[in-house]
């Protein structure tokens, strides 16, 4: 299973500001109710969405200045709440190819990584930065460099940081380690061998 | 050269661990892989696009939980979307020979309940589940993770997935809780105290004295929440309420091989003078009943605490966390929560719907009405604790109170079937999440607390401290 090395996206941004944005504000868990991810987009923030419309306003992603994203943009514990992947599945399937934001909840950047979503952080400062760069001039295209650990936009660089173990696989080309798994299976019967409770039951 | 000594999850790791892969991760063995129709039929999916078959279907089980009617579990269910998705779980675990928990089993419930019930959950094992509150396990001293869809598919294909080792926080509560405090109001004092990212990268070990009295089930209460303090593994050592609990249940060894069980159990407990990477102390004493106010865990206050006021903090993220949950929430800043009038009492979920949840609620409800105007719920969390409450006429004192008593799923702790709130209701809940639109209706609003704290709610028909309503003195 070749997968793609992913070292640079290249996109416009679109912010999503606030710490503490959860699973269940990212995609309702009514929208579980599905046998397969697909169509899963439609339902990205779709409760957010309806709230500031009904408020009068528009939301980022039914800005059309936005339309296209590449590069979504938060705060601090991005993901927390529900395990579900349907949260970075439907980011993806919006479109986006990365996450920016200060921190992440375990699943979610786990889930991310495995199905080549990199999530990246960036300090607080170089987030206000970004956001009011791609506010300003939605056209912007913002370039987040895994290899040279920046990110870059208008003629601006921040760092960027990033677990090393998933800096790597994204960037040699292996996210999803389904293959690599598979690979151990002689060394996983030893292992569980050694293991009383996984004995198969005598019937 | 006597080794150092460890504590439980080093010795867990250590027993499961397969081998280093490229990316420095562990190529870690999961022991006991939890199935429900939520997040495993895009992996079985996926198995099947790739030509895998599952590696051990004999260390799968299989339930179905959140989207299961509680009024009448009788299929086919009125929702399509939901008829589909357990049909197909049913379909793949026939096609793959994985144990199934169904409606027709007696077994049936949420997944965090049925692996303990079954003794299936044991100690020094490694669990994973494609949900969050898999935390639950760690109850047993197991290792239990919360894992997305693309992990389900690679510990279906492999019983292994790749996991960065986590670091160890020891929480001791010491002492004792005072009256009316339970094992709810331990963890949403703790998730206040430490932050709802307090735990990110860590595994919680919790002990002390509180802990070493607490029963199995409150343990799980525990354990199960520590993902809302960013944990994504919480546990407790294993002792003999932990032995006393499996004793007897239909996956534990027996005969000699019960006795082989438990000395190897005890053998992963930490040991004295074992290393943590942090250690927090709490004093029982010091947790009140808590109830939140706001849109994420840690946002809880005493019962006796007024609403935080943002014009009281200069720290500038806390200052619009409070304003954006305080007009999500429609609460006043500075207003007692105590008073607050509540439409819905729902008193349930993998958190806290065992059977103690409902006798110690019992104790207190007999002879009590639901306020009226209250919509009131209780739904056991497995049809094993529907059958028991029954048997011990628990369910005819909810019944006789003016609670409506379902069949056993995860109902309203997030509303993917037809227990929903409406509109901007406010729901006193015994669940794990008060996220904006969590139960079901986007403007719906949340206030987790205690089993007997929603049952105050419920017959207050407002936020109510149980303590009083039920002249509660003693625990």
């Amino acid at each position: 299973m070749a997968l793609a090395k992913i070292t640079s996206i290249t996109g416009r941004g679109l912010a999503v500001p606030g710490n503490d944005i959860d699973t269940d504000r990212i995609i309702p868990a009514r929208f579980l109710k599905a046998i397969t991810f697909d169509g899963l987009g439609e339902g990205l923030f779709f409760d957010a969405r309806q709230a500031v419309a009904a408020a009068g306003q528009v939301h980022p992603l039914d800005d059309a200045r936005f339309r296209g994203a590449k590069i979504l943009i938060s705060g601090a514990n991005f993901g927390c709440g529900s395990s579900r992947e349907h949260a970075p599945q439907a980011i993806q399937k919006s479109g986006f190819r990365a996450v920016v934001a200060e921190s992440y909840a375990e699943i979610f950047f786990g889930n991310s990584t495995t199905i080549g979503l990199a999530c990246v952080s960036s300090d607080r400062a170089d987030i206000t930065r970004l956001t009011a760069a791609v506010e300003a001039n939605p056209a912007l295209d913002v370039t987040v460099d895994l290899v040279a650990r920046e990110i870059r936009f208008g003629g601006q660089t921040a760092q960027l940081t990033m677990r090393d173990s998933a800096r790597d696989a994204l960037v040699h080309g292996r996210w999803d380690p389904i293959g690599e798994l598979l690979e151990g299976a002689e060394a996983v019967l030893a292992t569980a061998s050694k293991l009383p409770y996984l004995a198969v039951p005598q019937k | 050269m006597r080794t150092p000594p460890r504590n439980l999850f080093d010795k867990v790791w250590a027993a499961h661990a397969v081998r280093e892969l490229a990316s420095g991760q562990t190529q870690l063995l999961i022991g006991t892989h939890l199935i429900h129709e939520v997040t495993s039929p895009q992996a079985f999916a996926m198995l099947k696009d790739l030509g895998l078959k599952v590696a051990m279907p004999h260390r799968t089980f299989a339930t179905v939980d959140h989207i299961v009617p509680t009024d009448r579990q009788t299929e086919p269910f009125s929702d399509p979307l939901a008829d589909a998705m357990i049909k197909a779980l049913r379909k793949n675990c026939a096609e793959h020979g994985i144990t199934y928990f169904d409606l027709a089993s007696g077994r049936q419930g949420i997944v965090h309940m049925v692996g303990p019930e079954q003794g299936i959950t044991q100690p020094g094992t490694t669990i994973a589940c494609g949900d969050s509150h898999t935390s639950t396990h760690g109850a047993f001293g197991a290792i239990a993770l919360g894992i997305g869809t693309s992990q389900v598919r690679d510990v279906l294909a492999t019983q292994t997935m790749a996991l960065g080792r986590l670091k160890v926080r020891r929480i001791n509560v010491e002492g004792k809780l005072g009256p009316g405090v339970y094992a709810k109001d331990v963890i949403l004092h703790l998730i206040r105290t430490l932050g709802v990212n307090g735990g990110t990268g860590f595994a919680y070990e919790y002990g002390g004295a509180v802990f070493d009295r607490f029963s199995m089930e409150e343990r799980m209460t525990v354990c199960n929440m520590s993902i809302e303090g960013g944990a994504r593994v919480g546990y407790v050592n294993p002792d003999e309420t932990t032995f006393a609990y499996l004793k007897g249940r239909p996956y534990s060894p027996t005969g000699a091989a019960w006795d082989e069980a438990v000395t190897r159990w005890r053998a992963f407990a930490s040991e004295p003078d074992c290393t943590y990477d942090d250690v927090v102390t709490i004093q029982g004493a010091d947790i009140p009943p808590t109830v939140t106010w706001g849109i994420n865990p840690g946002q809880g206050i005493a019962i006796t605490e007024t609403i935080p006021d943002p014009a009281k903090t200069k720290e500038v993220d806390e200052k619009a966390a409070i304003v954006e949950a305080l007009a999500y929430m429609k609460l006043t800043a500075g207003a007692p929560i105590k008073g607050t009038k509540i439409d819905v009492a729902f008193l349930g979920s993998c958190t806290n719907a065992r059977l103690s949840d409902f006798k110690e609620v019992a104790k207190y409800l007999k002879g009590r009405r639901v306020s009226p105007g209250v919509k009131a719920i209780a739904v056991p969390g497995s049809q094993i604790v529907g059958k028991l409450c029954a048997e011990l006429g628990i369910d005819r004192v909810f019944r006789e109170a003016g609670f409506d008593w379902r069949e056993a799923g995860c109902s309203m702790c997030l509303a993917m079937n037809p227990d929903k709130l409406v509109g901007d209701q406010l729901c006193a809940s015994s669940s794990n999440r008060n996220f904006k639109g969590r139960q079901g209706s986007p403007t719906g609003r949340t206030l987790l607390m205690s089993p007997l704290m929603v049952a105050a709610a419920a017959v207050a028909g407002s936020v109510a401290d149980a303590r009083e309503v039920f002249g509660v003195t003693q625990n």
